[in-house]
């Protein structure tokens, strides 16, 4: 059949256009709008340039908690990995069992995130908390509240709750998939269980693994709930990350303009280390 | 290498077997001799896989003891065992490159690294892929994969057997007739006990010197493919070798002389006293189509190339005939059975037939 060419056509994209432009351009513009004003309130605006992005940038503030993210994303992902790896590994691969698993798997990840937050404040307070309580009864001191260490230790372990049995699933995923023959033709070879791991089963993970990776790292670097519950950012500024900073910011203080500011930049960050992990795992699909 | 000696091997894959019907091997007695090429011929489900299973040690018998070379291994792992096996689907270490993949079994039971290397450069020349040594193994074809599953049994140069569990299945059917060939070759070099399960009885036929032909969990026959072709045991090893199969007619036995409906048929010779369920097994190959002998009335002539297939009815059941491609059927076309061709069954198994 012929082509024929007719430029009305890009009429059908249009609900599509006016959609996204108002759900994400007209806010985003907005936002760059204010991010190089100043106001003091009755709607009046004045031109501030580049000012707020300069302050920002060399502001400590900033990058104290850009800090913290950091730390805290490589530090669940350095747990939830390996750990999501071997509870998969450890998971039966069928019978009863496998529904089991399955939904006890999967329940962590069907609550609510401030929920999350909600269970773990009360989970670890010292007076009525299941952990805090017992904790402080065998004579260990844990206050979340007022110690730093243990805030990041409860925000860590919370993360970890929630979010392992993703990494769980996807490598579960990758796993049941193997046919097996390469289990018995393993065995035939006289390999290891290691080398099992490493040549047949971490190899089928891989693809997974990596979305895993991605995603996690993602959600983590935007984590706001969950800390904002349990410990709001404190004790001090321990645990305020760049989300909660940047609603202290807009909200509390109404700088809209360092906070407009604040945002595209952490935007363009995200932006940018999606970009990463995109260009690392379209690479490794041609390689291979 | 070794002798494969199956000593009254049973086999249920549920928990407490009660009936016969419960055990998927139900006493296999044999024995396969040191450097044979054999197949396990049979149709799905009857077993085959599960003996070869129980010989390489992936599956553990219900009962009964293997024999390796007298030894018994019946506890033993697989690894103990020193046996290769080729699965079905090729399986190979995607990460690996060709050359890693055939030294890993070698690398897995600590051989030095030059011993691995010489192994392996052996190897590689064997299975034709000494120009893809160092290429990942993931990108290559099916038939390449499949050889590298079987190069990783050839580099252990000392394992008690070979076993192919239909490892033809996935190659395309031009370059089936191609490993096959070189299977044979490796055969005839190195004198590996082979065992190669299919339910191909081409592959079965060709690949074999020896044939076991299994059926619901038992072995009905051992035998050369001349023997399976010309005396079945088993009305099954009739039909189930041979395209068409084997007929296989009811009949009444009348001295030496078969009787179906109102035909008769002689027999070569008078079976002694027989009670059950008497049959007539002759091949389409010794069925005469012309103007003497029984009256049938053919339904269809099917021309497969070297020759055609006459269907028919005799008395009412159904009858496979071969004629020349040149040949036609005459009117009132008749049929003769040449006695060299008959075999008489009691119950479905072969009796012989006195002279």
């Amino acid at each position: 059949m012929e082509k024929s060419w007719n430029n009305r056509a890009w009429f059908m994209v249009l609900p599509v256009l006016v959609l996204v432009a108002f759900s994400a351009v007209v806010p985003l513009m907005t936002v760059v709008n204010y991010s190089v004003q100043d106001t003091f309130g009755n709607n009046e605006f004045f031109w501030a340039g580049t000012e707020w992005f300069e302050e920002l940038l060399a502001s400590d503030r900033f990058w104290e908690a850009m800090g913290r993210n950091l730390v805290f994303s490589l530090v669940i992902l350095a747990i939830e990995v390996p750990l999501g790896i071997f509870i998969a590994l450890n998971m039966p691969r069928k019978g009863i069992g496998v529904s089991v698993c399955l939904v006890l798997m999967a329940l962590p990840l069907l609550v609510p995130w401030n929920v999350v937050g909600t269970i773990w404040q009360v989970f670890g307070r010292v007076d009525i908390g299941l952990l805090g309580h017992t904790l402080e009864a065998i004579g260990i001191d844990y206050n979340y509240v007022s110690d730093p260490i243990d805030a990041w230790i409860t925000v860590v372990l919370m993360d970890v709750w929630h979010w392992t049995s993703l990494v769980v699933l996807l490598c579960y995923a990758g796993l049941v998939s193997i046919p097996d023959a390469y289990y018995q033709a393993a065995r035939i070879d006289g390999a290891s269980r290691w080398a099992v791991f490493r040549y047949i089963q971490l190899p089928k993970m891989n693809r997974v693994l990596l979305i895993a990776v991605l995603l996690r790292f993602m959600d983590s670097f935007m984590i706001y709930t969950e800390p904002f519950v349990v410990t709001g950012g404190g004790p001090g500024n321990s645990t305020t990350f760049l989300s909660i900073d940047l609603v202290k910011m807009a909200v509390g203080q109404f700088d809209l303009g360092p906070a407009a500011a604040m945002s595209l930049v952490y935007f363009l960050i995200i932006l940018l280390l999606s970009w990463v992990f995109y260009t690392v795992m379209t690479n490794r699909g041609v390689e291979r | 290498m070794a002798a494969i000696g199956l000593e009254n091997i049973r086999h249920a894959y549920g928990p407490d077997p009660k009936r016969p019907a419960d055990y998927a091997l139900k006493s296999v007695h044999h024995t396969f001799e040191d450097g044979g090429a054999y197949a396990l011929l049979g149709p799905s489900g009857c077993g085959k896989t599960t003996l070869l299973n129980i010989m390489s040690g992936l599956v553990t018998p219900s009962s009964g003891r293997l024999l390796f070379d007298g030894r018994d291994v019946t506890g033993l792992s697989t690894e103990a065992r020193n046996i290769a096996q080729v699965f079905q689907f090729p399986v190979v270490y995607d990460t690996m490159t060709v050359y890693d993949n055939l030294a890993f079994p070698l690398r897995n039971r600590r051989l030095p690294e030059a011993e691995v290397d010489r192994r392996v450069r052996e190897t590689l020349a064997l299975i034709d892929l000494e120009d893809r040594a160092h290429r990942k193994a993931h990108g290559l074809t099916a038939d390449q994969k499949q050889k590298i599953s079987l190069g990783r049994g050839l580099v252990r140069n000392d394992v008690a057997a070979i076993l192919f569990d239909e490892p033809l299945t996935v190659i395309d059917p031009h370059m089936k007739w191609l490993l096959r060939s070189q299977l044979k070759l490796l055969h005839k070099r190195f004198g590996h006990t082979m065992v190669y399960v299919t339910h191909d009885q081409t592959e079965a036929l060709t690949f074999a010197d020896t044939v076991v032909v299994m059926y619901e969990g038992e072995i009905v026959q051992i035998g050369t493919p001349d023997e399976l072709f010309a005396r079945p045991k088993h009305t099954f090893v009739g039909y189930f070798i041979g395209s068409p199969g084997m007929n296989v007619l009811p009949v009444a036995l009348d001295g030496a002389r078969a009787r179906i409906g109102a035909a008769e048929i002689a027999l070569p010779g008078a079976p002694g006293p027989v009670e059950g369920r008497i049959e007539l097994g002759i091949r389409p190959e010794f069925v005469r189509v012309g103007r003497e002998g029984l009256p049938v009335a053919v339904s269809k002539v099917e021309d497969v190339g070297r020759h055609k297939v006459v269907r028919a009815t005799l008395e009412g059941r159904p009858i496979a005939a071969l004629i020349g491609e040149d040949e036609d059927v005459p009117a009132e076309p008749r049929v003769r059975f040449e006695p060299a061709g008959i075999n008489l069954y009691v119950d479905a198994w072969r009796v012989e037939l006195g002279s």
